[in-house]
């Protein structure tokens, strides 16, 4: 094992009681939800096929919508909840994390268990159900004593698929602000850390098969009566694992939690002003991988502390404003704006991460393209690859009205191939961001935009509105305004995408934090 | 003293179907009737009426000189037994707690239960190691038995029977048969079996009902059914009648 490895597997293992233990506790809360809620649906809708099949139907079709989605769904879904009850009913709660993440994962749980709760029951042979009125059982009785101890291996079946689907769902908790094994998977596949990916795999996969197995050994002993040890057995597993959380819990959670969304220069950000505030003497913890509009939201109900956004996405994204003025109105204007929502913008980090159009510097010059109003000259016969929400965000609105751009074919793909396609010559083009760490290393140049199609994106410190008057808080990240170049980012974005080789995040933000403060004479 | 079981004008329709077609029927306490009829003749919905399995659609029926329309329908069947065709015995349960379910049911102390399970095994002649077996451990000569114990966990007077025999084999059957008309003897039960089999019916019962489409055609002991002259019933009795003098003709008296 090379020592690079060596040193990624005990990051991930050191990560594991806290990512293991939040796990545990959004599975096993959803999973006793979905039971709760769907056991006794189940017995109710069983002599009543039409309500039998209407649930079924509901459960099948949340069953379809794909997992992401639905966790991501139930999110704005609360939101909305939330501030009914605090306006009519005086009181509010988080829509964030948690609660999504229990509701929409069991919502999960409860197709296999109603449809196998049902089937089992149908399953009793009517002889049987005869004989149990014959003895003179009413009708309760002949549920209990008869009908469910005989559905009671589908019943479990039902239960253990639910708890596999869950906990592997779970994961994909991570983007609406759960902490999960899906921490590692998320912040793996931005890093390109291979290894957290496959640790968090492993991990979720191994406690699947723990909690699939206990709960079997559990089943097993409720059918042979006689064979005790294999029910206490799978009860104790049971427990332990329900009692893994309190490893996490055993430490004690920072005072400053510092939010980052889904990509590798934001688990950089997030780790470089969680260390500031440590070196600032105040105790900081992260939540990386937060979807880009849940973070905004968790920001401003006070969810989390500070994060880095950037101007543009707020002014396009946020506050749906029309064609962006020069930068210094912007961020005058945003900052108006973020204050009626009580955040504050503390100021610019210095660099910019806009959307560029980006192409190799040899084909560029090679075609004698320089900006995007060359490009568009000769732009019907290439393609152009860009993000997921790229096509469909106001920029490239922008880009098309104003230079006419048009291309032969336009192709969504993750951030991380688009640059490979792009060298690869797969593509001609590519939508890519400033401050990537791929435009120095794979020789690229981004083609100037001289019609300001595209509105700025200087990145921006915002602080919740809990901490709006915090002096702790701006002392501590005062130093790092204004002291991030584009190249410092692009070039710690480069080295954290090497996936660990030249050291895990933290070590990149620290090494960018050394160099702010004992700056170059 | 009211007979045990009354059927007073008793009809029940399923559908377009009347399955049982205004019949009057009365069992004596202490009797041991056959209720003989081929397959749809209605034989088992009068029995399931009994019990309170179904409901009928108009008529009365009586246990012990009360309307049962008019009591709980699960104390009476908990204080009528009934024995399934196949045993029907709870598979997730011990033959023990078969046997001992109604008596549960009823909250009689463990203790008590356990010892009158005992003596049951021993009355019906099931081994004592069968106690703690699960049914699919026993043969279907065995689960009768069980079911029978079953049936009688609860002491009732009255015994329902839903050809209990009819799925075993001939020697089993006979065996069954001869030691459940013993018990009723011993026990003083009122018995009431349904069967297809019309020499079983005479070899155990004291007196045979025969149904025919729903109605209950004739009723009396084996002699005065052979006296009569209803084609139905001179049919029926036309099958135990041959089989006897053919084994008369093939096992001459005295060899054995």
């Amino acid at each position: 094992m090379s020592p690079a490895t060596a040193s990624q597997l005990a990051q991930a293992w050191a990560r594991l009681p806290d990512y293991l233990g939040a796990h545990v506790t959004v599975s096993l809360c959803a999973l006793a939800l979905g039971l709760i809620v769907s056991l006794p649906l189940a017995l109710f809708a069983r002599r009543r096929p039409g309500l039998r099949e209407t649930l079924l139907g509901i459960a099948s079709i949340a069953q379809t919508v794909p997992g992401l989605a639905l966790l991501a769904l139930f999110y704005p879904l609360l939101l909305a909840a939330a501030s009914f009850t605090a306006t009519w009913l005086g009181f509010s709660f988080s829509a964030f994390g948690f609660l999504p993440a229990v509701l929409a994962l069991a919502l999960y749980a409860m197709l296999p268990v109603m449809r196998n709760t049902i089937t089992g029951l149908q399953g009793v042979n009517p002889e049987l159900l005869e004989a149990a009125k014959g003895v003179g059982m009413t009708e309760r009785q002949s549920l209990t004593l008869v009908e469910l101890p005989l559905a009671l291996p589908t019943i479990m079946a039902g239960i253990r698929t639910a708890a596999v689907w869950v906990i592997g769902t779970a994961t994909l908790s991570t983007p609406i602000g759960q902490t999960s094994l899906g921490n590692y998977i998320f912040s793996g596949l931005q890093t390109q850390n291979w290894i957290f990916v496959l640790f968090g795999c492993a991990a979720s996969a191994l406690l699947a098969l723990a909690v699939d197995g206990a709960l079997a050994l559990i089943e097993n002993g409720m059918r042979h009566r006689r064979k005790p040890l294999r029910m206490l057995v799978g009860s104790v597993a049971l427990l332990a694992i329900a009692l893994l959380p309190l490893m996490g819990f055993a430490r004690p959670h920072a005072a400053y939690v510092v939010g980052a969304k889904t990509f590798t220069e934001q688990y950089i950000l997030s780790a470089l002003i969680a260390e500031r505030l440590r070196d600032a003497g105040l105790s900081a913890e992260t939540r990386p991988g937060l979807g880009s509009s849940v973070i905004y939201e968790a920001l401003r109900a006070s969810e989390i502390d500070v994060y880095v956004d950037y101007t543009g996405t707020l002014w396009a994204n946020q506050f749906h404003l029309g064609p962006a003025p020069p930068r210094d109105e912007v961020l005058a204007i945003l900052k108006q704006r973020l204050a009626q929502s009580g955040i504050t913008l503390l100021g610019k980090l210095g660099f910019e991460n806009a959307y560029a159009l980006v192409m190799p510097r040899a084909r560029a010059a090679a075609l004698n393209i320089h900006s995007i109003a060359d490009l568009a000259a000769q732009s019907r016969a290439m393609s152009i690859a860009g993000d997921y929400e790229f096509f469909s965000r106001p920029e490239w609105a922008a880009l098309t009205q104003d230079y006419g751009l048009a291309f032969r074919t336009e192709r969504q793909m993750q951030p991380d191939f688009m640059y490979a396609a792009l060298v690869a010559g797969e593509v001609d083009v590519i939508a890519g961001y400033t401050s990537d760490g791929a435009i120095a290393a794979d020789d690229l140049v981004v083609l100037s935009d001289p019609k300001r199609a595209i509105p700025p994106y200087d990145a921006i410190v915002l602080i919740a509105p809990r901490r709006a008057n915090d002096q702790a808080l701006r002392d501590a990240l005062a130093p790092l305004l204004g002291k991030i170049s584009l190249a410092t980012m692009r070039d710690a974005n480069r080295r954290a995408a090497e996936g660990g080789r030249s050291g895990s995040v933290e070590d990149i933000a620290a090494g960018i934090l050394r160099s702010i403060a004992a700056p170059q004479p | 003293m009211p007979p045990a079981i009354t059927f007073d004008h008793v009809t029940k329709r399923f559908g377009a179907v009347t399955a049982v077609d205004d019949v009057s029927l009365a069992v004596a306490r202490g009797e041991f009737v056959a209720i003989v009829g081929a397959s749809g003749s209605g034989k088992t919905t009068l029995l399931r009426l009994a019990h309170r399995l179904t409901e009928p659609d108009a008529g009365t029926i009586r246990v012990h000189g009360d309307d049962i329309a008019a009591g709980n329908a699960i104390a009476l069947r908990r204080r009528v037994g009934f024995v399934f065709q196949s045993a029907a015995l709870f598979p997730h349960m011990t033959v023990a707690e078969n046997i001992g379910i109604t008596p549960r049911l009823l909250g009689t102390a463990p203790a008590e239960i356990a010892a009158r399970v005992s003596e049951l095994i021993a009355l019906v002649r099931l081994e004592k190691d069968h106690r703690d077996r699960m049914p699919d451990e026993l043969s279907g000569g065995e689960r009768q038995r069980a079911g029978v114990a079953r049936a009688l966990a609860a002491r009732p007077g009255i015994v329902l029977m839903d050809e209990p025999f009819g799925a075993l084999d001939p020697l089993t059957r006979d065996a069954l048969g001869d030691d459940y008309r013993a018990l009723h003897h011993r026990l003083g039960l009122t018995s009431v079996m349904i069967t297809h089999d019309i020499t079983e019916a005479m070899l155990l019962a004291d007196r045979i009902a025969v149904m025919e489409h729903g109605r209950l055609i004739a009723q009396g002991t084996p002699e005065e059914l052979a006296a009569s002259d209803d084609p139905s019933v001179r049919y029926f009795l036309s099958s135990p009648r041959r089989k006897a003098e053919r084994l008369r003709a093939l096992l001459p008296q005295g060899s054995a």
